[in-house]
């Protein structure tokens, strides 16, 4: 495994618990996705990792090596791009960078670094200081300086916030790349989709709790459902009473669409003849109905709002 | 962590000398200028007097005391705006994620602090002995004091630096502390033309005996017995270095 945490928990000083025991497995060389909605805990968990936060109790190792008691030898094999944009306004982006490496304890190599300025499309700004950056070349700056040394272990959390389309496109080819090179990448990100294309595992945490971890094709094979969707004419409405009697379906009103959600597995699976005959005996049948499979943000919000309810 | 990472040190010690290197202006040009008015202030105001006490002329009793205070200073300034900017710009991270041990972290700090103070230092006399006789009676006193000075405020900048939150937090710290600790240790004036009792406070006081050392270097007098002013300096250099080195193994306000 290149990162196994095990039970790790995180309590602030205000009393918030923003880790409950999170164990997880990061195989080696693998994509690897950590979801979760704002607050969840994911930056907490990078943090503890980096060395930035404390944890109140729990064990990860990397490739091996204690996290927590062999701090030296996990920091130099990890790189990690902050949430947070974070630049000295003393120095260029170059500068930037050789410090970096040197913080880490690496002999600068320029080629690598001139190959990270070109394919993150910070070249011709590299002798700019920071400050003159735009929010998108900053962020891209910080994935830069969590590449300098060449970690076998990647943590970009939410890198690719303010970054164009185009941009965007160019960064996630890079990161492929790396990882057909055996870099493993652990990645946070608000953008699902993007997480449902390039990764091959995923977690999802909320409100410091493991929902799942698994294979993404598994969690969309065995966990992703459909929606069944029906459509009333205009005086149509959900009242709290049909949403109770229409809850094994998590029945929720999209676009004035009836939107159910048919489950694969867990104590609410469910199928299409028994949501539309539910629907129906509410409601009378429907103007048109249909089917629509559901993608990663469809599983992530039903899971996080399964545990949130 | 132990040592470790040496390369990692030595690149933490340059970003923090081409920090103030970036903005010499401020950091070198500025405190020579200020030193050279406050000369200037001083020459028209005291006239040819001499110090009570001391059988020197004021004027060649002043400069020593005042690189010094601008050693102090600049030392101070070099580490606490290197982290209230870090901590502010959030790049203090990349000191917490980066594989250097609270050793190195604080060496690098420190040296960088004790290079910004001397740089002023030179610029400073080299700028001011044309105009005055001062001579170099103790070298060694000079570079004793002079490093030792310098190692407690940049220790002190640090502390100052991670205990802060906000830009107003260190200008708390150097307006209310620092500021009147250095310039009410002996600079302008000799602590014998004080009442009993100051006199008897200031000798709690290291700036005085860092000041009150350097100056004598120079002119070859002082207000203090040398051999207990050596030890009261080690004493405080070596209680700030080892509180430096304590607070970021721990991550003292650093880490949450």
């Amino acid at each position: 495994m290149a990162l196994r945490i095990s039970d790790l928990r995180k309590t602030y000083s205000n009393g918030n618990h923003a880790l409950q025991g999170v164990s997880l497995d990061v195989p080696e060389g693998s994509f690897y996705a950590l979801l979760g909605p704002n607050g969840a805990g994911k930056s907490t968990m990078i943090n503890m990792l980096a060395d930035i936060v404390r944890p109140t109790s729990g064990e990860a190792t990397l490739f091996g090596h204690d996290v927590f008691n062999d701090k030296a030898w996990c920091k130099r094999h990890m790189g990690v791009v902050p949430q947070e944009v974070a630049f000295d306004p003393f120095f260029t982006a170059r500068e930037a960078l050789r410090i970096t490496c040197g913080l880490f304890g690496q002999r600068l190599d320029r080629a690598w670094m001139d190959e990270l300025l070109e394919r993150l499309g910070l070249a011709e700004h590299a002798d700019k200081n920071a400050r003159q950056l735009s929010g998108g070349m900053r962020r891209r700056l910080l994935v830069a300086q969590a590449l300098v040394h060449r970690p076998p272990l990647v943590v970009l959390d939410e890198p690719t916030a303010g970054v164009d389309v185009e941009l965007r496109r160019r960064l996630w080819d890079f990161m492929r790349e790396l990882n057909r090179q055996g870099t493993t990448i652990l990645l946070t990100t608000h953008y699902l989709e993007e997480a449902e294309e390039l990764c091959e595992f995923v977690a999802i945490i909320d409100r410091g709790q493991l929902l799942t971890a698994r294979p993404m094709r598994e969690l969309m094979r065995e966990v992703a459902g459909s929606h069944l969707w029906l459509r009333y004419d205009g005086d149509w409405r959900l009242t709290d009473a049909d949403a109770e009697a229409l809850s094994d379906y998590q029945p929720r009103v999209c676009d004035g669409l009836l939107c159910l959600t048919l489950t694969r597995s867990g104590q609410h699976a469910s199928s299409f003849h028994s949501a539309y005959e539910a629907a129906s005996s509410r409601f009378g049948p429907p103007l048109d109905a249909g089917v629509r499979e559901e993608d990663l943000e469809d599983v992530f919000l039903r899971l996080t709002r399964e545990n949130q309810a | 962590m132990r040592p470790v990472n040496p390369r990692g040190a030595w690149t933490l010690f340059q970003r923090e000398t081409r920090r103030f290197m970036k903005v010499k202006m401020q950091t070198i040009v500025a405190p020579a200028l200020t030193a050279v008015l406050y000369l200037i202030v001083f020459r028209y105001a005291m006239g040819d007097r001499q110090v009570p006490g001391l059988e020197v002329d004021y004027f060649t009793f002043l400069i020593p005391g005042l690189v010094m205070m601008s050693m102090l200073q600049n030392s101070f300034a070099n580490t606490s705006s290197s982290m209230i900017t870090g901590k502010v710009m959030n790049v203090h991270i990349y000191l917490l994620m980066a594989p250097l041990s609270a050793i190195e972290v604080v060496a690098a700090f420190l040296a960088a602090a004790v290079v910004r103070a001397l740089t002023v230092a030179i610029v400073l006399l080299a700028v001011l002995i044309p105009f005055t006789g001062l001579g170099l009676a103790h070298v060694w006193m000079i570079l004793f004091y002079g490093l030792c000075g310098s190692l407690l405020m940049g220790g002190l900048g640090l502390i100052g630096g991670m205990w802060s939150k906000k830009f107003d937090d260190m200008a708390l710290v150097n307006n209310f502390i620092i500021m009147p600790l250095t310039f009410l240790s002996g600079v302008f004036y000799s602590v014998k033309q004080l009442p009993p009792f100051w006199q008897q406070l200031n000798a709690f006081n290291p700036f005085f005996y860092l000041i009150d050392g350097f100056r004598h270097g120079f002119i070859g007098v002082g207000d203090t017995n040398p051999a207990t002013a050596i030890w009261v300096v080690l004493a405080a250099v070596t209680l700030c270095v080892a509180a430096c080195w304590r607070l970021w193994h721990s991550g003292w306000r650093l880490k949450e």
